[in-house]
């Protein structure tokens, strides 16, 4: 076991390297000067190689690659191109705690009520509960976020004034995103779950729990449950990362000061620390969430589990 | 007598989006206590349907039972209740499956998968289950059983698989043991031990044995009486041995000449009954058989044929029993040459 989780380390720490590496050469194969489109007004030629030799982008880039990565190595992302005066860091602690709770209240309603859902859809095959819940999901899944958001915020916020339209200053505030974030995620556990318990319905070993005369109740929970959940997982710990990194719609709508807007912009505005800061910071989450994942996978089952 | 188990005319469908199979059209039989029935028959003839739909473990839907009746002990078990029913699987009935490596739970101990059961029908406390688990995996000729008890089922071979789920059905004690082809996903050297063990079950406790297979060697080792299946539809009952020496029905002549004997070599090519079963989206109107029989006559195909019962308890479903019928020995082929003689088996 020591063996495998130092193997894995190191391999997670060669991914990242080179998810750095190649981001790097790929945000500087774009064209265009970032201090040009940042500067919110034309530069003449002397004060632009002046401000580019500031910011060391005249350098060779296989020079400012070892800056970069020296930086990295002190866990320091460096200054945004766009916003004055501001660390990359900086940015990342402010904004993403606040993605990181909607995120996860969220993907914390979610998980229940998805596996509770294709359960109870999977157990009702072929009745009116059935056909509400598969119905429930298809929508869930195709209407499109922004429509979901907008349809929240008339229902519950204009027209019953129950919860605050937009903004981010308090819990009621973050109900509606919340729901929003969350409704896409339950309406596809909903699906995969009851498909996945349909197809175990027909195994072999269910057929030997019900020929020892156990109760249905328990062959649901004890043998069926967990066997379905096995492939859900890789897919949970992903989305689990994805809902974290906030939604760009989703904050825009609510404005929500998150990170998710911030992937968006710091490209359009060519804020080369920005965006590579993310994509390290984002990288970092899905090498762990993986190794998260696979450890949990082992628990739940014994034929991945691994030996020492 | 009366006997233990008794199926008389058990019809089950499947609905499908094609339309509805017959999946099993008027079984009956009967097993006797302390004895053991095995129903032979080619896939698709609707063995393990029938089976199941006595274990109530078929997915209903799509299965419907649409008529019969099953008597265990007297009492009509078709009109209870699946919450009744629980009280007889696993400790009235037990069922051996066919395929031993998918038959029990990956996610679960062995010994858990045991005990669960055992706990359920002998309310006894988890330590007695437990010894009582341990007990079983002896009994099935496990070595090492406390240690199997704590195993995962994918770290055993598919023999162990076999001998776990065997296990498993007999440790309640159950009078009416079902096995599914119990041994054809295993090696040969393992189905006979296997078969040893579940002859060696029923001496011990004087279950009955419903087997069903489709392997005729299994059938000499196992068998009591004989029930041969097709289509849907039980064609000859006998005793086994009146059955191996004195087949009436063409589609057992034909199973028994399909067997290799010990004098069959590369050089002779095994008999095969021509064609294939019919279409059970919609069944035939007379006999299933005549499209693939040699004997077929008019009547054959225009009216199912009656059920010729013989004092000596066996039955044939077969025109060719008719009085008006021409009469038409059994090729001497199909008789079992090693046993040829029949005073020397005896």
């Amino acid at each position: 076991m020591k063996k495998y989780i130092l193997r894995r380390v190191i391999i997670s720490i060669v991914t990242i390297w080179l998810i750095v590496t190649i981001s790097f050469f790929l945000v500087h194969v774009l064209p265009g000067n970032p201090i040009a489109v940042n500067s919110g007004k034309i530069l003449s030629t002397e004060t632009l190689d002046k401000l580019t030799e500031y910011y060391g982008l005249d350098r060779p880039l296989s020079e400012q690659y070892l800056i970069y990565m020296k930086n990295l190595l002190h866990g320091n992302l460096g200054y945004s191109y766009k916003y004055a005066g501001q660390t990359v860091n900086g940015i990342i602690a402010k904004t993403f705690p606040v993605s990181a709770q909607l995120g996860l209240q969220a993907y914390l309603i979610s998980i229940p009520l998805g596996f509770l859902f294709g359960i109870i859809a999977a157990k009702r095959r072929g009745k009116t509960v059935d056909y509400l819940l598969v119905g429930f999901s298809a929508l869930g899944v195709s209407v499109p976020v922004f429509i979901v958001a907008a349809l929240l915020q008339l229902i519950f916020a204009v027209e019953l004034k129950w919860f605050p339209v937009s903004l981010w200053k308090g819990f009621s505030y973050t109900i509606l995103p919340t729901l929003t974030l969350a409704l896409g995620s339950i309406a596809g556990r909903t699906r995969s779950m009851r498909t996945l318990m349909l197809e175990i319905v027909n195994e072999d070993y269910v057929k030997t729990a019900k020929a020892k005369g156990l109760s249905k109740a328990v062959i649901v929970w004890r043998h069926q449950i967990k066997n379905a959940v096995i492939p859900m997982i890789p897919m949970m710990g992903m989305e689990l990362v994805g809902i974290l990194m906030g939604s760009f719609v989703v904050e825009n709508i609510f404005a929500i000061p998150g990170i998710g807007s911030y992937f968006v912009t710091s490209v359009q505005a060519l804020d080369y620390t920005m965006i590579l800061g993310l994509t390290v910071f984002l990288g970092v989450f899905v090498v762990i969430a993986n190794f998260i994942v696979d450890i949990i996978y082992g628990v739940i089952d014994p034929r991945i589990r691994v030996t020492k | 007598m009366e006997p233990l188990l008794n199926v008389e005319d058990l019809q089950v469908s499947f609905q499908t989006f094609a339309g509805e199979v017959a999946a099993v059209r008027g079984v009956s039989f009967q097993v006797n206590k302390g004895e053991t029935l095995v129903i032979v028959g080619e896939s698709g003839g609707g063995k393990s349907v029938s089976m199941q739909a006595i274990m109530g473990i078929l997915p209903m839907p799509p299965a419907r039972i649409k008529g019969g009746r099953i008597t265990y002990k007297g009492e009509d078990i078709l009109s209870k209740s699946d919450k009744e029913m629980e009280k007889y699987r696993g400790k009235e009935f037990a069922m051996i499956f066919q395929d031993s490596m998918t038959s029990l739970n990956p996610t679960m101990r062995v010994g858990r998968q045991m005990t669960e059961g055992i706990r359920k029908h002998q309310k006894v406390s988890a330590q007695t289950a437990k010894e009582i688990a341990i007990d079983m995996l002896r009994q099935v000729g496990l070595p090492n059983p406390d240690k199997i008890y704590k195993r995962y089922p994918h770290t055993l071979s598919g023999g162990q698989r076999q001998r776990v789920m065997i296990a498993i059905a007999i440790s309640s004690k159950p009078s009416l043991l079902f096995a599914d082809e119990p041994t054809t996903a295993l090696d040969v050297t393992m189905q006979a031990q296997i078969l040893d063990i579940m002859n060696q079950l029923k001496k011990d406790t004087g279950a009955s044995i419903l087997l069903v297979t489709h392997n005729l060697g299994i059938v000499a080792e196992m068998a009591d009486r004989i029930a041969v299946i097709y289509a849907g539809q039980i064609v000859e009952t006998a005793s086994a041995r009146e059955l191996f020496f004195h087949p009436k029905h063409p589609y057992t002549w034909g199973l028994l000449g399909a067997m290799p004997g010990m004098e069959t070599d590369k050089s002779t090519e095994l008999y095969s009954i021509k064609g294939t079963p019919p279409d059970m989206f919609c069944p035939p109107i007379g006999c299933a058989f005549a499209p693939r029989c040699a004997y077929c006559m008019e009547a054959c195909r225009k009216e199912a044929p009656e059920e010729y019962r013989e004092e000596n308890g066996h039955s044939t479903r077969c025109w060719l029993l008719d009085e008006r019928a021409p009469k038409v020995e059994a090729p001497t082929a199909v008789i079992p040459k090693p046993l040829l003689n029949e005073e020397e088996v005896q």
